[in-house]
């Protein structure tokens, strides 16, 4: 293997933005110097206490944070274990995204951006940009698949509503691949004044390491809350479901040097991992390059990407962040592949159990549990990342 | 073939500061195993007209009739655009290209067979014009770097360019296989490029250097400004050891004129795939093509 892929033991990003085998920054030269400038500059501007304290302010203040820890009695005796629910759905914006666009508009403001861009998927990512940007008085332009305008209406709304610019992706797919694809080549014809907020653990380094730092939030308060709850702040399991990746990146991320709890990544089957309609991407990919990172990749034999499917358009990813790319490799993580009717059974299930209407997203992760094989004195933490009011139209024509 | 060692294609590095460890006995060898790149950039020094088209568009089997039409019309260096998926650092028009081609089932097994006899002349008229492949990582990662390089080797590919392959990455993991087959890995700089990392992209830069034009991806400028102007004479100021090729928005003989003044000549992309796509593929479309450009 090559030198700069000698695998590590920790988790921690390496000095050139590797995790393990995965990571790194593949980008075109264009890019170069707004990559190395934030490369350069965000462990200091995440260090300096006056970032810190605005940071933890707006957490508190604006998003509602802490958000609870909740212990699903029912849902408890259904799936055998005893399952606290991380209810990151209770967040301004209805889902953990905001965690991520607040530190990165502090970081942007830092910087001296004027103009902030996007990617989305589900359009829960460019809401919560979107809403930064209109707290901070940013221009804001996010990208968004044309088919996914269509299957998200609302969120295309509330993205206007708030005073940002929408912006069909009309390559590809249509999907968040393309939509992604568009907001880096808009980056690079703006390199001066803009800053692109990426939505998860992915992009070049050091993005999925800065992106994770910020939904570390939801692991720091998980300990302190599960220590109340339980007097351990270790559980036995964490389960998230990975797209790609960032409410996983954050629900495991204090946890990651406890070997004692176990990590477990739900991903998209989609309508089954060998259906030809898939997103499971540890299950169907091989190591590969995309949006500017070595990571597992769902590609051809020709090393062309493979457009995923999922029923849920936050999992609907070719890939996944570096970070599970290495927690998979190094078996550190169990990743289970859940399928559409899986996941809205689980959907449905949370809603008559606890009065939970989950993100779809959310629903493969609670689908996980009931593949787990749990006894009853296993703690678990369910990262619950969204809420479902997103997919009605979704989960309608199942009822 | 795989005995020969050269620690760069640029036989002036020979005489200057680097030896590659080799005693000067064995110099002489590398000198001898010329690269086409590097060879017509010790001949020709002015005007270097460089044009880009993706393989296997419009049609799959097209790639050789156009490089073939290329050289006929004259062009110094021939850059054939393996197609991929995601191509970030491209503009629609050749986003669009590489769609095609895809779709057409255009693949790196395929565009080395295509590119198999065109050396040696079996299938035609013999290629002698500098080939580069240009393309991104992915596809070669999966085709096997080493694999890659051997092959382009053996069908006569001069270098390429990966854009999403940066420098530091090339040199960590991949600059030993290169050199092994002698394939040049032409680097990109740009306006936002510090001067201090243009003189290390110089340093370790064999061939040309690539000058993007602007900050933009392929295909979206139109002419020349000011801004460009003082980019180009900055550049030209600081006497790199490396010629330069101009591109992105040079699209007609004003630009390729202008870039000419201030570099070795320009690369020209999306405006030959606008024309492929309008006024076909034909040797004579081609002539017509470049003769505008060069006038």
């Amino acid at each position: 293997m090559q030198t700069t892929l000698e695998p590590q033991t920790s988790f921690e990003v390496s000095d050139k933005g590797f995790y393990g085998h995965f990571g790194g920054a593949f980008i075109p030269e264009m890019l170069y110097p707004n990559v190395e400038e934030l490369r350069q500059n965000y462990l200091n501007i995440i260090a300096d206490p006056a970032f810190q304290a605005e940071f933890w302010q707006l957490l508190e203040d604006y998003v509602g944070r802490p958000t609870p820890l909740f212990l699903a009695k029912r849902l408890s005796e259904k799936v055998g274990g005893t399952v606290y629910l991380k209810r990151e759905d209770l967040c301004h914006t209805g889902a953990h995204k905001v965690n991520n666009t607040i530190g990165q508009i502090l970081v942007a403001k830092r910087l001296g951006k004027k103009r902030i861009v996007a990617e989305t998927g589900a359009g829960q990512h460019g809401v919560a940009t979107a809403t930064v940007c209109a707290l901070m008085g940013l221009e804001c332009i996010v990208y968004m698949g044309s088919i996914d305008m269509e299957r998200q209406k609302p969120n295309v709304d509330r993205m206007r509503m708030l005073g940002a610019t929408v912006v069909p992706a009309t390559s590809g797919s249509q999907t968040l691949k393309d939509a992604t694809n568009e907001a880096m080549r808009h980056w690079i014809n703006n390199p001066v004044d803009t800053h692109y907020i990426i939505g998860s653990v992915v992009g070049p380094h050091p993005y999925p390491d800065m992106v994770a730092r910020f939904q570390s939030v939801i692991s720091q308060e998980v300990k302190k809350q599960l220590l109340a709850k339980t007097g351990s702040e270790n559980p036995n399991y964490v389960v998230a479901c990975v797209g790609g990746g960032s409410n996983a990146a954050g629900a495991f991320y204090h946890y990651l040097n406890e070997p004692s709890v176990r990590l477990v990544a739900a991903e998209a089957a989609g309508q089954g991992v060998t259906s030809g309609h898939s997103a499971a991407t540890t299950a169907l990919g091989k190591p590969g390059v995309l949006h500017g990172s070595r990571t597992i990749l769902m590609q051809t034999e020709d090393g062309q990407v493979i457009e995923p499917y999922s029923i849920s358009a936050g999992l609907d990813y070719p890939g996944i962040g570096p970070l599970h790319a290495h927690l998979f490799e190094s078996g550190r993580g169990d990743f289970y592949a859940i399928t559409d009717d899986e996941a809205l059974q689980a959907g449905f299930q949370l809603s008559k159990l606890e009065g939970i209407i989950p993100a779809l997203e959310s629903a493969h992760a609670l689908a996980a549990l009931e593949k787990m094989d749990l006894k009853p004195s296993d703690v678990v933490v369910v990262c619950l990342s969204g809420r479902g009011d997103k997919d009605l139209s979704t989960y309608s024509k199942y009822l | 073939m795989r005995t020969v060692r050269r620690c760069s294609g640029n036989p002036r590095l020979v005489v200057t500061d680097q030896n590659c460890g080799f005693p000067p006995a064995l110099q002489m060898t590398q000198e001898l195993t010329q690269n086409r790149i590097t060879d017509l950039f010790t001949r020709k020094s002015e005007r270097l007209l460089n044009v880009y088209f993706t393989a296997g568009f419009p049609a799959l089997n097209d790639t050789v009739s156009i490089l073939r039409g290329l050289q006929a019309a004259g062009v110094d260096i021939v850059e054939i655009g393996m197609p991929y998926s995601d191509p970030v650092a491209d503009g629609e028009t050749i986003q669009q290209s590489n769609e095609k081609a895809l779709e057409n089932g255009m693949s790196l097994k395929t565009l080395f067979a295509q590119l198999a006899d065109c050396r040696k002349g079996t299938d035609g008229d013999p290629v002698t014009v500098p080939i580069l492949l240009m393309g991104y990582i992915n596809p070669v990662l999966q085709y096997g770097v080493e694999k890659f390089c051997q092959k382009c080797q053996e069908v006569g590919v001069d270098g390429v360019i990966l854009p999403d392959l940066p420098l530091d990455l090339f040199l960590d993991d991949y600059a030993p296989i290169f050199n092994e087959y002698g394939i040049l890995n032409v680097n990109l700089i740009t306006p936002q490029t510090s001067e201090a990392r243009i003189r290390h992209i110089d340093k370790e830069s064999d061939g040309f250097i690539y000058m993007v034009s602007s900050a933009s991806i392929t295909g979206s400028v139109k002419g020349v400004s000011d801004t460009m102007q003082a980019y180009f004479e900055r550049i030209a100021a600081m006497n790199l050891r490396n010629p330069r090729l101009i591109g992105f928005g040079i699209n007609n003989h004003e630009t390729f004129d202008t870039a000419s003044n201030y570099a070795n000549g320009a690369i020209v992309g999306s405006a030959f795939i606008r024309h492929l796509s309008e006024k076909g593929t034909s040797a004579e479309s081609i002539q017509a093509f470049v003769q505008t450009i060069r006038a």
